[in-house]
Protein backbone atom coordinates (compact mmCIF):
# COMPACT_ATOMS: atom_id res chain seq x y z
CA UNK A 1 0.00 0.00 0.00
CA UNK A 2 1.13 3.73 -0.63
CA UNK A 3 0.52 6.44 1.04
CA UNK A 4 0.52 9.75 -0.15
CA UNK A 5 0.75 12.71 2.17
CA UNK A 6 -0.68 16.02 1.00
CA UNK A 7 2.32 18.04 2.14
CA UNK A 8 2.21 22.12 2.95
CA UNK A 9 5.27 23.64 2.55
CA UNK A 10 4.61 27.14 2.27
CA UNK A 11 5.55 27.68 6.21
CA UNK A 12 8.84 25.76 5.52
CA UNK A 13 9.55 28.14 2.59
CA UNK A 14 9.63 31.24 4.38
CA UNK A 15 11.43 29.78 7.27
CA UNK A 16 14.15 28.99 5.14
CA UNK A 17 14.08 32.47 3.53
CA UNK A 18 13.83 33.99 7.03
CA UNK A 19 16.48 31.16 8.88
CA UNK A 20 18.34 30.18 6.09
CA UNK A 21 18.79 26.88 6.92
CA UNK A 22 17.72 23.57 5.36
CA UNK A 23 15.61 21.50 7.40
CA UNK A 24 15.67 18.12 5.85
CA UNK A 25 19.62 17.84 6.59
CA UNK A 26 18.16 16.52 10.16
CA UNK A 27 17.64 13.22 10.27
CA UNK A 28 16.27 12.48 13.88
CA UNK A 29 19.02 11.41 15.60
CA UNK A 30 17.73 13.61 18.87
CA UNK A 31 21.16 14.95 20.19
CA UNK A 32 19.40 18.60 19.79
CA UNK A 33 16.54 17.34 22.39
CA UNK A 34 18.57 15.24 24.73
CA UNK A 35 20.74 18.85 25.60
CA UNK A 36 18.46 20.91 25.74
CA UNK A 37 18.34 22.65 28.59
CA UNK A 38 14.81 23.74 28.13
CA UNK A 39 13.51 20.44 27.34
CA UNK A 40 11.47 19.90 30.33
CA UNK A 41 9.44 22.80 30.17
CA UNK A 42 8.63 22.28 26.39
CA UNK A 43 5.32 20.46 24.66
CA UNK A 44 7.14 19.82 22.18
CA UNK A 45 11.16 18.66 22.24
CA UNK A 46 13.24 20.22 19.33
CA UNK A 47 13.81 17.61 17.05
CA UNK A 48 9.66 17.27 17.28
CA UNK A 49 9.67 20.74 15.75
CA UNK A 50 11.88 19.77 12.90
CA UNK A 51 10.30 16.80 12.38
CA UNK A 52 6.35 18.12 11.80
CA UNK A 53 7.93 20.66 9.62
CA UNK A 54 9.52 18.31 7.34
CA UNK A 55 5.87 16.34 7.16
CA UNK A 56 3.97 19.89 6.81
CA UNK A 57 2.56 19.45 10.17
CA UNK A 58 2.27 23.66 10.54
CA UNK A 59 -0.58 23.86 12.88
CA UNK A 60 1.08 22.22 15.56
CA UNK A 61 4.44 24.22 15.39
CA UNK A 62 2.51 27.34 15.07
CA UNK A 63 0.49 26.75 18.02
CA UNK A 64 3.27 25.22 20.53
CA UNK A 65 5.27 26.72 23.62
CA UNK A 66 8.43 25.52 22.53
CA UNK A 67 10.10 28.17 19.87
CA UNK A 68 9.02 30.86 22.55
CA UNK A 69 11.03 29.20 25.33
CA UNK A 70 13.75 28.53 22.95
CA UNK A 71 16.25 31.29 24.68
CA UNK A 72 18.51 30.76 21.45
CA UNK A 73 21.44 29.13 23.90
CA UNK A 74 23.14 27.29 20.76
CA UNK A 75 23.82 24.14 22.36
CA UNK A 76 21.70 22.15 20.06
CA UNK A 77 23.66 24.53 16.97
CA UNK A 78 26.96 23.30 18.44
CA UNK A 79 26.07 19.57 18.79
CA UNK A 80 24.11 19.23 15.64
CA UNK A 81 26.38 16.15 13.79
CA UNK A 82 24.45 17.24 10.79
CA UNK A 83 25.13 20.74 11.23
CA UNK A 84 21.50 22.19 11.25
CA UNK A 85 21.72 25.49 12.86
CA UNK A 86 17.84 25.12 15.33
CA UNK A 87 18.22 28.01 16.87
CA UNK A 88 18.19 30.29 13.86
CA UNK A 89 14.95 27.77 12.88
CA UNK A 90 13.32 28.85 16.43
CA UNK A 91 14.14 32.57 15.14
CA UNK A 92 12.35 31.77 12.19
CA UNK A 93 9.25 30.46 13.53
CA UNK A 94 9.15 33.26 15.60
CA UNK A 95 9.71 36.09 12.92
CA UNK A 96 6.79 34.00 11.28
CA UNK A 97 4.44 34.07 13.71
CA UNK A 98 5.44 37.91 14.91
CA UNK A 99 5.06 39.52 11.21
CA UNK A 100 2.12 37.16 9.92
CA UNK A 101 -0.08 37.61 13.14
CA UNK A 102 1.44 41.29 13.60
CA UNK A 103 0.84 41.00 17.25
CA UNK A 104 2.97 40.87 20.24
CA UNK A 105 3.92 36.94 21.98
CA UNK A 106 3.02 39.07 25.07
CA UNK A 107 2.47 42.80 26.49
CA UNK A 108 5.08 44.41 28.58
CA UNK A 109 2.48 44.34 31.71
CA UNK A 110 3.25 40.76 32.04
CA UNK A 111 6.74 41.57 32.67
CA UNK A 112 7.63 40.55 36.53
CA UNK A 113 6.93 43.82 38.54
CA UNK A 114 10.76 44.15 40.50
CA UNK A 115 14.06 45.53 39.28
CA UNK A 116 15.68 44.01 36.61
CA UNK A 117 19.14 44.09 34.42
CA UNK A 118 18.62 46.33 31.12
CA UNK A 119 19.46 43.04 29.05
CA UNK A 120 16.93 40.94 30.65
CA UNK A 121 13.75 43.72 29.90
CA UNK A 122 15.58 44.30 26.12
CA UNK A 123 16.21 40.48 25.48
CA UNK A 124 12.29 39.48 26.65
CA UNK A 125 11.37 42.74 23.88
CA UNK A 126 13.40 41.65 21.14
CA UNK A 127 12.39 38.15 20.90
CA UNK A 128 8.67 38.67 21.87
CA UNK A 129 7.46 41.69 20.46
CA UNK A 130 7.34 43.01 16.58
CA UNK B 1 44.55 59.68 14.68
CA UNK B 2 44.13 56.61 12.74
CA UNK B 3 47.24 54.97 14.12
CA UNK B 4 46.67 55.82 17.70
CA UNK B 5 45.29 52.15 18.77
CA UNK B 6 48.45 50.38 17.07
CA UNK B 7 50.91 53.01 18.71
CA UNK B 8 49.69 53.07 22.27
CA UNK B 9 48.13 49.88 22.82
CA UNK B 10 44.88 51.93 23.76
CA UNK B 11 41.75 49.72 23.67
CA UNK B 12 38.31 50.51 23.04
CA UNK B 13 36.16 49.49 25.96
CA UNK B 14 32.36 49.31 24.82
CA UNK B 15 30.53 49.07 28.18
CA UNK B 16 26.68 48.75 27.39
CA UNK B 17 23.25 49.45 29.14
CA UNK B 18 23.71 46.94 32.00
CA UNK B 19 27.57 47.73 33.11
CA UNK B 20 25.80 51.32 33.75
CA UNK B 21 22.90 49.67 35.97
CA UNK B 22 22.59 46.60 38.01
CA UNK B 23 26.53 45.37 37.36
CA UNK B 24 28.38 48.70 38.12
CA UNK B 25 30.28 46.46 40.35
CA UNK B 26 31.66 44.57 37.25
CA UNK B 27 32.28 47.82 35.99
CA UNK B 28 34.12 49.24 38.63
CA UNK B 29 36.37 46.20 39.49
CA UNK B 30 37.09 45.28 35.80
CA UNK B 31 38.64 48.94 35.49
CA UNK B 32 40.35 48.36 38.73
CA UNK B 33 42.46 45.22 37.72
CA UNK B 34 42.76 46.66 33.68
CA UNK B 35 44.23 49.67 35.01
CA UNK B 36 46.62 47.98 37.65
CA UNK B 37 47.52 45.32 34.65
CA UNK B 38 48.45 48.30 32.06
CA UNK B 39 45.75 46.95 30.17
CA UNK B 40 44.53 51.41 28.72
CA UNK B 41 40.91 50.13 27.94
CA UNK B 42 38.99 53.62 26.96
CA UNK B 43 35.64 54.07 26.93
CA UNK B 44 33.53 54.79 23.57
CA UNK B 45 32.22 57.87 23.81
CA UNK B 46 28.51 58.31 22.11
CA UNK B 47 28.23 54.48 22.46
CA UNK B 48 24.73 52.93 22.05
CA UNK B 49 22.99 50.14 22.84
CA UNK B 50 24.72 46.79 21.51
CA UNK B 51 21.09 45.73 20.44
CA UNK B 52 21.01 43.07 23.01
CA UNK B 53 20.22 39.83 21.38
CA UNK B 54 21.77 38.97 18.07
CA UNK B 55 19.16 38.81 15.43
CA UNK B 56 18.65 35.63 13.70
CA UNK B 57 17.47 36.33 10.74
CA UNK B 58 18.77 36.47 7.68
CA UNK B 59 16.74 39.00 5.86
CA UNK B 60 16.63 42.01 8.15
CA UNK B 61 19.66 44.12 8.69
CA UNK B 62 18.15 46.82 10.34
CA UNK B 63 18.67 44.84 13.28
CA UNK B 64 22.82 44.79 12.47
CA UNK B 65 23.29 48.37 12.19
CA UNK B 66 22.92 49.53 16.35
CA UNK B 67 26.45 46.95 16.58
CA UNK B 68 27.71 47.78 13.63
CA UNK B 69 27.50 51.34 14.05
CA UNK B 70 29.51 50.98 17.46
CA UNK B 71 32.30 48.88 15.70
CA UNK B 72 32.36 51.56 12.74
CA UNK B 73 32.68 54.40 15.51
CA UNK B 74 35.53 52.34 16.89
CA UNK B 75 37.59 52.17 13.98
CA UNK B 76 36.80 55.62 13.32
CA UNK B 77 38.66 56.77 16.11
CA UNK B 78 41.61 54.39 15.03
CA UNK B 79 41.02 51.51 17.54
CA UNK B 80 41.87 48.13 16.45
CA UNK B 81 40.44 46.11 19.34
CA UNK B 82 37.27 46.45 21.08
CA UNK B 83 36.78 44.77 24.31
CA UNK B 84 33.80 44.20 26.13
CA UNK B 85 32.43 42.97 30.19
CA UNK B 86 29.09 41.81 29.14
CA UNK B 87 28.87 38.21 27.35
CA UNK B 88 25.49 39.66 25.63
CA UNK B 89 27.73 42.65 24.08
CA UNK B 90 30.76 40.14 23.18
CA UNK B 91 28.15 37.85 21.38
CA UNK B 92 26.44 40.44 19.74
CA UNK B 93 28.82 42.34 18.35
CA UNK B 94 30.88 39.28 17.63
CA UNK B 95 28.32 38.04 16.09
CA UNK B 96 27.43 41.21 13.89
CA UNK B 97 30.51 41.74 12.84
CA UNK B 98 30.98 38.13 11.46
CA UNK B 99 27.47 37.97 9.60
CA UNK B 100 28.17 41.38 7.76
CA UNK B 101 31.80 40.33 6.81
CA UNK B 102 30.95 37.18 5.39
CA UNK B 103 29.03 38.89 2.75
CA UNK B 104 30.61 41.72 0.85
CA UNK B 105 26.79 42.61 -0.65
CA UNK B 106 25.63 43.22 2.98
CA UNK B 107 28.47 45.13 4.11
CA UNK B 108 27.93 47.32 1.64
CA UNK B 109 24.11 47.62 2.21
CA UNK B 110 24.30 48.52 5.99
CA UNK B 111 26.99 51.04 5.15
CA UNK B 112 25.07 52.81 2.70
CA UNK B 113 22.77 52.80 5.14
CA UNK B 114 24.63 54.50 8.04
CA UNK B 115 26.02 56.93 5.64
CA UNK B 116 26.57 59.75 8.76
CA UNK B 117 29.05 56.87 9.86
CA UNK B 118 32.19 56.27 8.60
CA UNK B 119 32.20 52.94 6.65
CA UNK B 120 32.93 49.73 8.20
CA UNK B 121 35.40 47.61 6.75
CA UNK B 122 35.99 44.76 9.55
CA UNK B 123 39.43 46.02 10.37
CA UNK B 124 38.16 45.83 14.39
CA UNK B 125 39.06 42.75 16.60
CA UNK B 126 36.23 42.01 18.96
CA UNK B 127 37.56 40.63 22.32
CA UNK B 128 36.19 39.90 25.52
CA UNK B 129 37.98 41.34 28.87
CA UNK B 130 38.80 37.50 29.25
CA UNK B 131 40.08 37.14 26.11
CA UNK B 132 42.49 40.44 27.18
CA UNK B 133 43.58 38.33 30.26
CA UNK B 134 44.65 35.33 28.81
CA UNK B 135 46.64 37.38 26.38
CA UNK B 136 48.44 39.20 29.11
CA UNK B 137 49.49 35.76 30.72
CA UNK B 138 49.17 33.99 34.03
CA UNK B 139 52.39 35.18 34.83
CA UNK B 140 51.55 38.74 34.99
CA UNK B 141 48.04 38.17 36.85
CA UNK B 142 50.31 36.02 39.56
CA UNK B 143 52.86 38.86 39.92
CA UNK B 144 49.80 41.44 41.03
CA UNK B 145 48.25 38.99 43.15
CA UNK B 146 48.50 40.47 47.07
CA UNK B 147 46.07 38.35 48.97
CA UNK B 148 46.22 34.65 47.42
CA UNK B 149 42.87 33.21 46.97
CA UNK B 150 44.14 30.06 49.46
CA UNK B 151 42.58 27.68 47.61
CA UNK B 152 39.10 28.93 47.15
CA UNK B 153 36.92 26.49 45.06
CA UNK B 154 35.95 28.11 42.49
CA UNK B 155 32.83 27.26 40.09
CA UNK B 156 33.49 29.41 37.05
CA UNK B 157 30.04 29.66 35.26
CA UNK B 158 30.53 30.25 31.63
CA UNK B 159 26.51 30.00 30.37
CA UNK B 160 25.93 30.24 26.56
CA UNK B 161 27.18 33.50 25.15
CA UNK B 162 30.88 33.73 25.04
CA UNK B 163 31.16 30.00 24.14
CA UNK B 164 28.41 29.50 21.42
CA UNK B 165 27.84 29.95 18.57
CA UNK B 166 31.90 28.03 17.88
CA UNK B 167 32.53 31.04 15.55
CA UNK B 168 32.29 33.20 18.35
CA UNK B 169 33.67 31.15 20.90
CA UNK B 170 36.48 32.38 23.31
CA UNK B 171 37.15 28.63 24.23
CA UNK B 172 36.43 25.19 23.51
CA UNK B 173 32.17 25.03 23.67
CA UNK B 174 31.87 22.21 26.01
CA UNK B 175 34.87 22.20 28.74
CA UNK B 176 36.56 25.68 28.50
CA UNK B 177 39.38 26.49 30.26
CA UNK B 178 40.35 30.33 29.67
CA UNK B 179 38.41 31.15 33.24
CA UNK B 180 39.81 28.00 35.40
CA UNK B 181 43.49 29.01 34.39
CA UNK B 182 42.90 32.61 35.66
CA UNK B 183 41.34 31.55 39.21
CA UNK B 184 44.28 29.51 39.36
CA UNK B 185 46.57 32.28 38.98
CA UNK B 186 44.93 33.65 41.62
CA UNK B 187 45.69 30.76 43.97
CA UNK B 188 42.01 29.60 43.56
CA UNK B 189 41.02 26.32 43.06
CA UNK B 190 38.49 25.62 40.14
CA UNK B 191 36.36 22.96 39.97
CA UNK B 192 34.91 21.14 37.15
CA UNK B 193 30.60 21.10 36.85
CA UNK B 194 29.10 20.17 33.71
CA UNK B 195 26.54 22.78 34.37
CA UNK B 196 28.99 25.46 33.91
CA UNK B 197 28.32 25.80 29.91
CA UNK B 198 24.35 25.07 30.69
CA UNK B 199 21.84 28.04 30.00
CA UNK B 200 20.45 29.67 32.54
CA UNK B 201 17.18 30.90 30.48
CA UNK B 202 18.41 34.29 29.62
CA UNK B 203 15.80 37.05 29.48
CA UNK B 204 12.80 34.59 30.20
CA UNK B 205 13.53 35.91 33.90
CA UNK B 206 11.68 39.30 32.47
CA UNK B 207 8.47 36.86 32.38
CA UNK B 208 8.92 33.60 33.66
CA UNK B 209 11.01 33.89 36.62
CA UNK B 210 9.92 29.75 38.15
CA UNK B 211 11.40 28.81 34.52
CA UNK B 212 14.83 30.50 35.39
CA UNK B 213 14.45 29.66 39.17
CA UNK B 214 14.52 25.83 37.88
CA UNK B 215 17.57 26.04 35.51
CA UNK B 216 19.49 28.43 38.26
CA UNK B 217 18.40 25.99 40.77
CA UNK B 218 20.13 22.72 38.70
CA UNK B 219 23.23 25.00 37.64
CA UNK B 220 24.08 26.03 41.61
CA UNK B 221 22.94 22.60 42.82
CA UNK B 222 25.65 21.08 40.40
CA UNK B 223 28.20 23.43 41.28
CA UNK B 224 27.79 22.52 44.91
CA UNK B 225 27.97 19.34 44.42
CA UNK B 226 31.81 19.22 42.84
CA UNK B 227 32.34 21.19 45.72
CA UNK B 228 32.39 25.10 44.86
CA UNK B 229 31.98 27.18 47.34
CA UNK B 230 31.30 30.63 45.08
CA UNK B 231 30.08 30.71 41.43
CA UNK B 232 31.67 32.93 39.07
CA UNK B 233 30.46 34.63 35.99
CA UNK B 234 31.07 37.22 33.52
CA UNK B 235 27.28 37.37 32.43
CA UNK B 236 25.54 40.43 34.24
CA UNK B 237 22.13 38.46 33.18
CA UNK B 238 23.62 35.16 34.23
CA UNK B 239 24.66 36.86 37.74
CA UNK B 240 21.27 38.35 37.95
CA UNK B 241 19.51 34.63 37.16
CA UNK B 242 21.84 33.06 39.53
CA UNK B 243 22.46 35.45 42.12
CA UNK B 244 18.70 36.95 42.77
CA UNK B 245 16.50 34.40 41.40
CA UNK B 246 17.88 32.13 44.19
CA UNK B 247 14.80 33.84 46.28
CA UNK B 248 12.57 32.34 43.52
CA UNK B 249 14.38 28.63 43.97
CA UNK B 250 14.08 28.76 47.79
CA UNK B 251 9.78 29.06 46.84
CA UNK B 252 10.14 26.08 44.91
CA UNK B 253 12.78 23.89 46.31
CA UNK B 254 12.65 25.09 49.96
CA UNK B 255 15.83 23.09 51.23
CA UNK B 256 17.86 25.02 48.77
CA UNK B 257 20.49 26.64 50.63
CA UNK B 258 22.15 30.52 49.09
CA UNK B 259 25.33 30.02 47.02
CA UNK B 260 27.75 32.93 46.87
CA UNK B 261 27.65 34.28 43.24
CA UNK B 262 30.10 37.36 41.96
CA UNK B 263 31.78 38.66 39.24
CA UNK B 264 34.81 37.06 37.86
CA UNK B 265 36.46 40.40 38.39
CA UNK B 266 34.95 40.90 42.10
CA UNK B 267 37.58 38.01 42.93
CA UNK B 268 40.55 39.37 40.81
CA UNK B 269 39.88 42.81 42.87
CA UNK B 270 39.94 41.37 45.91
CA UNK B 271 43.13 38.98 45.14
CA UNK B 272 44.91 42.05 43.86
CA UNK B 273 44.08 44.04 47.06
CA UNK B 274 41.78 46.42 45.26
CA UNK B 275 39.44 46.33 48.43
CA UNK B 276 38.28 50.31 48.17
CA UNK B 277 37.72 50.25 45.15
CA UNK B 278 34.85 47.20 45.62
CA UNK B 279 33.78 49.07 48.55
CA UNK B 280 32.97 52.43 46.33
CA UNK B 281 31.33 50.27 44.01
Amino acid sequence: MRLVLKKNDGLLKKIKAISGEDIYACYQCGMCSAGCPMGQEMDLLPNQVIRLLQIGAERQVLHCRTVWLCASCFTCTARCPKGVNLARLMEGVRLFLLRTQKEDHFSPQQMVKEPLPPIALIGALRKFTT
Amino acid sequence: MAEKGKQTMEIAYFPGCTLKNTAKRLETSALGVAKLLGLDLRELPNWTCCGTCFSLAEDNLMKQVAPIRTLSRAASLGYSVITTLCSVCYNTLKQADLFVKSDPKRLKKINTFMEEEANYEGQIAVKHFLTLLDELGEEKIKEAVKHNLNGLKVGCYYGCLLLRPQSIAIDDCEQPQIMERLMKALGAEPVYFPYQVECCGSYHTAVHPEIVARRAYRILENARENGAEIVVTSCPLCYFNLKDRQKNIKEIYSGFKPMKVSYFTEIMADAFGLTKILENG
